[in-house]
Parts: C-alpha cells; structure tokens; sequence
C-alpha cells in the first residue's frame, strides 16, 4: 500500500519549520513509521514527493522494539514511538512532527536535555542503602520501567519546559526513591517532589493512555502523593 | 588530576563511572544517547550470581565451571574465576540501591538459564536490564550532581589519540552541533558489540555500531576472538531487526519443537535429555538449524510456551507475553511461535587483561565491546555481569595510573572529526551486511569465508568510502581472517570443513593486529590459572 509521509522538517535549531512530502510504500500490515523513515533515509539520494531532491531526514532511534524511548514523535497529532505506530492504523495520509516542548535540533530529533535536569533538581537518587521488601518489589518495578520519552509530558496541559511542574517523567522514576528511602532522608525529595510535582499535577491524567511503555501512571502517583504529601500531613505522629 | 574519559553510557560505562565517583575521581561519561536509549535496557532474561537463594547447594565454582564449559574452554579462567567470585556481591550491591529483581525474604529469587544446572539467574520479569540501568542510573545522577561524573551526552567518539603505545586522550563530536572537542586522559571503552558490521540483522540497537571498536582497531589495538559471535536460538523478525524471545521463556519450561510426518519431534529433549532446552545457545542454534533442514520436516522450529503455568507468566514473563501479541500478534499462552537463531552477542572484541587493560596503556574496554569471559559461546545470564564487573575493574585499573602525566594530547588533531559528519552508506553497510551474513552464519567454510574476503577486499579499493566505513570495512576482514584462520569447530564457530574441536591447535586465543595495511591473525596461549583459580 501507498502512503504520503508529511513531515515537519527544520534544518537546525536556528532555522523555520517547513512541511516536506514523500511517499512510501508499505510491504506488510507490520510496517512502523521508524521503518520507513530509515528505508527513505537508505536510498542513495532523498527525493521529496514533488520529485525535489533533499537532505536525509534526521530522526533518534536505538532499539526499535520499545524499549529505549529514542524515537519518540508526534504522528497524526498523538505523541508516541515511531517503532510503535504502524502504518496501517494511521491513515494514507501520515503528519509526522517532532515533539513540540523541547527544542529542536534538526527534524525529528529533539534535546530532551531537561528530563535529566529535572531529575537532579528533585534530588532523584538514593542516599542510603534500599531496605529489600518483596511487597513493594512490584511499585519498584513499575517505576522503573520510564524511557524518559517525553510522551506524558508532550500531551500533559500543564507542563512547559520552564514550568516548575516537572510532569510523570520526574515523577515515576522519584517514586521508586520515594518509596526506597528511609523515613529520615526523605526530607529533600518530599519537600522536591511537592514543588515540582504534586502541586503542578492537574490529575487530567492525559499521560496515562499515552505512555508508550503503559506504565501504571496513577497507582504510582497514589502512592508517592501518600508517601510525600498525606502521610506528612496526617500520620505526622504515627 | 585527569579526569578519566568513558565511552559509552550502557552498563559497563555507567559501573565504571560509579566505581571511580565512590573513590572520588573524576570521570567524563560521554554517549551519543542518553543511558535510557543504551543496549543495556534491551537485556531480558537476567543476571548470574551464585547466591545459591534456592537451596540447591550452588556456588560460585560451579559458576565458573559452568562458564569455562560453556566458553569451551577459551576464556581466561583467572579473570572468570574473579568474575564468578564477585557476582553474588555484585547482585548484592545491585539490591543495595533498590534495583528492582523479584525478591522473597529479602532475598533475590533465582531462575533457570541455559548451560546451568542450578538456578543462579536473578531477574526482573523479562525486563532485568531496564531495570538494573534505572538504578544505576539514579546512583550516577547522584555524582553527576556532585560534580564527580560528567555527563556528555550526544557526543561521539570518533579519534583516540594514541603515539608510543599510549592513549593520550581523545576527540570527540557533537552530534547535535557538530562541534569538535579534544579531551586529555585515559579512556575506557563501553561501546558494545559490532552491530553495524550486521545493519538489520542482530537483536541489538541501531546505536551500537562497533566503530569505537574499529577506531581502536586501526589504532593499534588487538582485538581477539572476533569469529566467535553468538547466535540466540529463539529469536523473531520484526521491522527492520530481530527480536529477542528470552531464554527464560524456555528456563521457566518453554520447550522447542519441530514437525516432523505430521508429528511434533522435540529434538532438544530427545538428544539432550539432561539439559534439553536448555543447553548452551550455540548448541541449540545449531539444532534448531539443523532440525529446519530435516528431510521429511516441515522446515520451521517452534517454541511452545502454552506448557508455562499461568503464575510464571504472571510474575515472570507478562512483558514477554506483551511483546509476542504486540509483534507477532499470537498469544504465547495459547499457540506456540515461530522462532530462527539470530545475531545477539560478539564474544570477541577488543583484547584486554584480566585487569580489562588493553595493549595501549592508558586505554581499556569493557562490556561487550570487550572480549573476556565468554570464550567460544557466552552462557545467559553472564552478559549483564560481566559488563557490570568488567566496568568496574577498567576503572580500578585507571586509578592505579591516575597520578601519572603522560595522559595528555600533544597534538591537536580534532579537525579530522568533520569527516564524520554526515558521512552516512546504507548502501555499504547492507551490501556489507550481506556479505557477512553469508559467510558468518551458523555454519562456516573456507570457501564462503575466502569469497567474502575477496569481495571486502574489493570495495575497500573504492576511493569514495569514508573515514567511518573504511575501518569498519578493516573490522570486517579481520573477522572473516579469524575465522578463516581458526580450522577447528568451537562454540558458536561451527566449521563444516573442520567439524572437530582441535585443542591441541586451536585452545587459543585469535589475536587479531593492523600492521600498516596488513590484517595479521596470530594465536596466542590461554593464560594458565594461577593462584585461588588453580585449586578449582
């Protein structure tokens, strides 16, 4: 089957987006967006849809089986993984743009650079030694499990790259921490977590259906707003 | 002080980095992505560690015997007798910063894998690299905050600056900016396997090139072992690369079959009874090859895991589960799957001491890019392990020269990284790719490899390769040269001209050396056991 790829280019940081066209053909039901974005990208020489010849498209990708989060895009207007979005469920027509809260480098490809910084910012590390307890092991898998994408944070309302709310991507990886760290050293990533997460949090939960990996986003969320904010609050004593 | 320079941010990089932050020096940990995107959260099954957590009498000299034997014998034993002694305190450590494996009575539980009597592989359903990295990755931000670790990420190798048999430093490129930066200091390695030289073909990630290991090569590194490349028995294709179906679904009772007259023959269990299913991979490839090739077969192998009970897909393998649905649309719990072997591992690599130093001083590999520990056929389960461990003794070998003040670049050269900018072939890594392919598949011979050698030759002759493609062209052939050279049968390298193992000849190590032009393949002796490793 024939479809036509329309993809939001920019040549570097400094330069204006434009729309650029090409079209590809798809063999099986199994072809992904990450698959025909390479194919274009091997042939000798790129032309665009209008037959112009043109710069290769440039996109990250590294495992291509949804498992490191690199190609991660917007695809018919929902963010998601190129590795994960077939062509046969998008339409003969496919809008392909780079996630629009950070900025661009080039293309697709992206500087995710404050996913990290946000997660030293809220003190996102264990500072001493993890108390093993096999009734918490499944909260410590399940938020171990982000690829810091950036999906959740693309379709969440209420988290800009500025913004003191730092969205799930902080908050899923701070909440093995938060439920690893003695009681005593909490201190810091409670008081972090509050600022950057429990007060920004809307609880439109829009990044729950989205995350490419389908991590438990609100059991998570329970359970770190318990540990950080109610339990602070009410069971001060106990 | 230098700081020390890390290439590569998987496991290996990031163990190495943490391990010279506690003895606070100072380390720049440089990868083109960020350590969420490396290979190292593609590792599935687990990690090994004689813990013996499940009361079946295990240790670690059985770990290692079981290593030995598994790597046919051509691994150092003094390095993995070291690596099977530290494992259980490894995975410890592992538990220590909350990483999340399957825990009982504060505990790790331990499961199956291939080529291993007892049960000895801690795990995190199918998903213990994901895993491992979150936590070794929260340990690091903790330096990286303190200033200890330097995080360059997007930043690609693309010279060592090496004279006197010393690594002065390096240089490296900005991918986002194209901006070239030189870096004095000793470097360690951590770039994983040889992927690109096999574009579309391996199990691995697109990042995991091997140009690091050719740019080393080139530069005067030995590299040894590279024939021996493992393929997994049970593996699926997928758009644009192969994927993996761990070992666990058969360590948890997934049984291989094929069909033969119309009837189900499970032929690992038939000419295996001990270890069935689960023997070393290079043994079950084989099979599975050969049993596709069956007269009266029906030419295709399966792997039946409607026999696993639904708590183990539950608590071991949901993700696993996932993965088949999402991929081949077909639930693994109702109807088996259709599995080939394919590319998964290099056990060879860059040539390093048990101390993971290489030939240059000042420079040291570790992780996949690394060979060491794997012999002829890499055990499951040791991959993860050995990166973590191997990671960890680069760096401690680093510090022991951290005071001395040759480290330094003394010409600056980091104009030849505008050569790799855009400097992209698809053309010449698949035409690469399907040379090698056929020639390095399961089952090899003079002829396949001469040929391949011959036409690698040739278009290395075409004066419109790039600076990038030329060396791993070089990588290429000093593959198919140790292959060639190695006229025995051994682990994952299967002769079908030489179908007997040859100890007398071939209980070596290949060494493969650049001499101006020249690729020249030598064998040298296994190192003899010394020490604590000498009373197993």
């Amino acid at each position: 089957m024939k479809y036509k790829l329309i993809i939001q280019r920019q040549k570097s940081k400094t330069d204006k987006p434009y729309i650029q066209s090409f079209f590809v053909e798809a063999d099986t039901d199994n072809t992904t967006v990450a698959a025909v974005l390479s194919m274009l990208n091997s042939q000798d020489e790129l032309y665009d849809s209008e037959g112009k010849r043109c710069d290769k498209i440039r996109w990250e990708c590294s495992c291509l089986q949804k498992k490191c989060g690199a190609c991660a895009m917007v695809i018919n207007g929902r963010p998601c993984l190129a590795c994960d979005a077939r062509l046969i469920n998008l339409g003969s027509e496919i809008t392909i743009q780079p996630l629009k809260k950070f900025p661009v480098i080039a293309d697709l490809m992206i500087d995710r650079g404050i996913l990290y910084e946000n997660l030293k910012e809220i003190n996102a590390w264990l500072t001493d030694e993890a108390y093993a307890d096999e009734k918490r092991n499944d909260i410590l898998y399940e938020a171990s499990r982000c690829l810091q994408c950036g999906c959740c944070l693309e379709i969440c309302p209420n988290f800009y790259t500025e913004g003191d709310f730092f969205g799930m991507a902080a908050m899923v990886p701070s909440a093995r921490i938060l439920d690893e760290l003695n009681d005593k050293k909490k201190t810091a990533l409670k008081k972090e977590y509050s600022k950057h997460i429990y007060n920004g949090c809307g609880k439109s939960l829009a990044c729950r259906d989205i995350c490419p990996a389908g991590i438990n986003i609100e059991k998570l969320l329970v359970n770190s707003n318990t540990i950080a904010v109610w339990k602070s609050l009410f069971l001060r004593n106990k | 002080m230098n700081k020390i320079n890390i290439i590569g941010a998987g496991l290996a990089g990031i163990s190495a980095a943490i391990t010279l932050a506690e003895k606070n020096y100072e380390c720049r940990l440089i990868s083109a992505a960020s350590s969420e995107r490396a290979q190292s959260v593609m590792a599935e099954g687990g990690i090994n560690a004689a813990l013996d957590t499940m009361g079946e009498n295990d240790d670690p000299i059985q770990h290692f015997q079981d290593t030995m034997k598994g790597g046919v014998y051509l691994a150092d034993p003094n390095a993995v007798y070291e690596l099977c002694i530290n494992a259980p305190d490894i995975v410890k450590h592992l538990c220590s910063i909350g990483a999340a494996l399957r825990i009982k009575d504060k505990q790790p539980i331990l499961r199956n894998f291939g080529g291993q009597k007892k049960k000895r592989t801690a795990y995190a359903k199918s998903s213990t690299g994901k895993i491992l990295m979150s936590a070794l990755i929260d340990e690091a931000r903790k330096y990286e905050v303190s200033g200890l670790i330097q995080r360059y990420p997007h930043h690609e190798l693309c010279s060592l600056h090496i004279d006197n048999g010393i690594c002065r430093g390096i240089s490296i490129i900005d991918i986002y900016t194209n901006a070239a930066i030189d870096l004095d200091g000793q470097t360690i390695l951590c770039t994983g396997g040889m992927n690109s030289l096999f574009s579309g073909m391996t199990t691995g990630t697109t990042i995991n090139t091997g140009d690091v290991t050719a740019e080393a090569f080139y530069k005067g590194a030995e590299l040894a072992n590279l024939e021996f490349i493992q393929y997994h028995p049970t593996t699926i294709s997928i758009p644009q690369k192969r994927c993996l179906i761990s070992e666990a679904a058969r360590g948890e009772g997934g049984r291989l079959f094929t069909v033969i007259n119309n009837k189900r023959s499970y032929f690992m269990e038939e000419k295996y009874p001990e270890l069935g299913n689960l023997m070393p991979r290079d043994v079950v490839s084989r099979e599975i090859a050969k049993a596709k090739q069956l007269k009266n077969g029906c030419g295709r192998v399966y792997l039946d895991m409607t026999v696993i009970d639904e708590e183990s897909w539950k608590n071991k393998l949901s993700d696993l589960r996932d993965e088949c649905i999402d991929f081949l649309n077909t639930d693994p719990m109702k109807e088996p799957v259709e599995v080939s072997p394919g590319i998964h591992y290099f056990m060879g690599g860059i040539n390093v001491d048990k101390k993971h130093r290489t030939n240059i001083k000042g420079l040291y590999a570790a992780g996949e890019c690394a060979c060491q520990y794997h012999g002829a056929n890499r055990l499951g389960g040791n991959s993860m392990l050995g990166a973590l461990y191997g990671g960890k003794k680069a760096a401690e070998s680093a510090a022991e020269l951290i005071n001395e003040g040759c480290f330094a670049i003394t010409d600056k050269i980091q104009n030849t990284c505008s050569s790799y900018i855009n400097d992209q072939d698809y053309t010449i890594d698949k035409h690469t790719a399907e040379i090698l392919k056929n020639a390095l598949g399961i089952f090899r011979n003079e002829k396949k490899l001469s040929s391949a050698y011959d036409t690698l030759s040739n278009l290395c002759e075409r004066r419109t390769l790039s600076e990038r493609h030329k060396k791993r062209l070089v990588l290429a052939r000093a593959m198919l040269l140790s292959a060639l050279n190695r006229r025995e049968s051994r682990g994952s390298h299967t002769r079908e001209d030489y179908p007997e193992k040859n100890d007398e000849k071939f209980l070596k190590t290949s060494i493969a050396s650049l001499n101006g032009n020249n690729i020249e393949i030598t064998l040298r002796d296994i190192p003899e056991m010394r020490g604590n490793a000498n009373e197993v």
